[in-house]
């Protein structure tokens, strides 16, 4: 398939990269329907990749790239099905949603994010498993999982743990504070700082660069130094279900989902 | 290089605020509430935070916003990284 246009994201070639755009209202938050569209995606990447030099992932969005994981389901599927089905259905959606994201972070082309604005949680995690993060000057980046009692669940922690030194990531994860671009760029992880509104101009030029290289040495070169790290990522889905089951995070996602805060997004 | 007063910081708050969200500079004073005044919601604080981080150089936690809303405080929050 290759172009698809659905409810929460679609793709298309663009001069030799495939576009893989996110458009779900308001924040691209990450829920059943975008896991599905992601799967439809994973699926076509194979021979969506033998079309193209690169694979770009943006957002459409004025808000941001993605404000993470659609709370507002989670807390509704703990609503209403008894907490035994609850868990188990928590467990299946991990599951589904860190078998794309390894593919996603396996796929034999160079994957660059194009990121800008809200940048947090489960949407962070989408960034990080590409290989090169192009920010916009006014992107936010932020892990907030752990004042609703949970660690990030889409395999955040051990890419970045891949990716950035311990120390920092303590301070990501333990103070559950966002950060801007600069400090993004500082510690590592952004590649390459964009003017507002530019960072899918760069990351295309970034894509017309690498795809000057031979696929196959790429791809080599990709699988050296970018491992996934299956064990931790596999630990992490462990450690998030035992969180999951507790008042604590039953509390904190209802505080979320009612919140009349004027500032629902500072930790 | 002294630190700018918080006098100065307070107005340069005022003046990128009023620049950048298109309200009145003259319409805006030390101790507005600025949700109310701005017009912003949540993510709109988010990048003013973002703005207000590029304009002064400095990193500003955002745990250390909660509950601020006015001007004033947000001047000393700002001053105290300076």
């Amino acid at each position: 398939m290759n172009e698809f246009k659905g409810r929460t994201l679609s793709w298309q070639i663009v001069n030799g990269s495939i576009e893989l755009a996110l458009h779900r209202d308001p924040c691209n938050e990450i829920g059943s329907l975008t896991l599905d569209e992601l799967e439809k995606f994973a699926a076509a990447l194979p021979g969506l990749a033998n079309q193209a030099q690169a694979l770009i992932v943006h957002s459409t969005l004025k808000a941001g790239f993605s404000a993470g994981a659609d709370l507002r389901e989670l807390f509704q599927r703990g609503q209403v099905m008894e907490k035994g089905a609850a868990l188990r259905g928590v467990r299946e959606f991990l599951e589904r949603i860190h078998s794309v994201m390894n593919a996603l972070d396996a796929a034999p082309l160079t994957t660059i994010a194009a990121v800008h604005g809200v940048t947090f949680g489960g949407g962070f995690e989408l960034a990080l498993v590409c290989d090169i993060i192009v920010a916009d000057r006014m992107a936010r980046f932020c892990f907030p999982e752990l004042r609703l009692g949970l660690i990030p669940g889409f395999g955040g922690i051990p890419r970045l743990k891949r990716d950035l030194g311990n120390a920092v990531v303590r301070d990501l994860l333990l103070t559950g504070r966002s950060f801007n671009v600069m400090k993004a760029q500082q510690i590592g992880l952004v590649s390459q700082i964009a003017a507002e509104g530019e960072a899918l101009r760069v990351a295309r030029a970034t894509a017309s660069q690498v795809g000057k290289f031979d696929r196959r040495t790429t791809a080599a070169a990709k699988e050296f130094v970018k491992p996934i790290p299956y064990e931790e990522l596999k630990r992490e889905l462990d450690i998030f279900c035992d969180l999951y089951s507790r008042p604590v995070v039953e509390e904190g996602l209802r505080k979320f989902v009612e919140s009349t805060d004027a500032q629902p997004y500072l930790p | 290089m002294p630190a700018p007063t918080i006098d100065h910081t307070l107005d340069e708050i005022l003046n990128l605020a009023a620049v950048h969200f298109k309200v009145p500079r003259e319409k805006l004073t030390p101790d507005d509430d600025f949700f109310k005044t701005l017009g912003i919601d949540s993510l709109q604080a988010l990048d003013l935070l973002t703005r207000l981080e590029h304009h002064f150089a400095i990193e500003l936690p955002d745990y250390e916003l909660q509950g601020v809303s006015d001007f004033r405080t947000l001047a000393n929050r700002i001053q105290a990284r300076l």
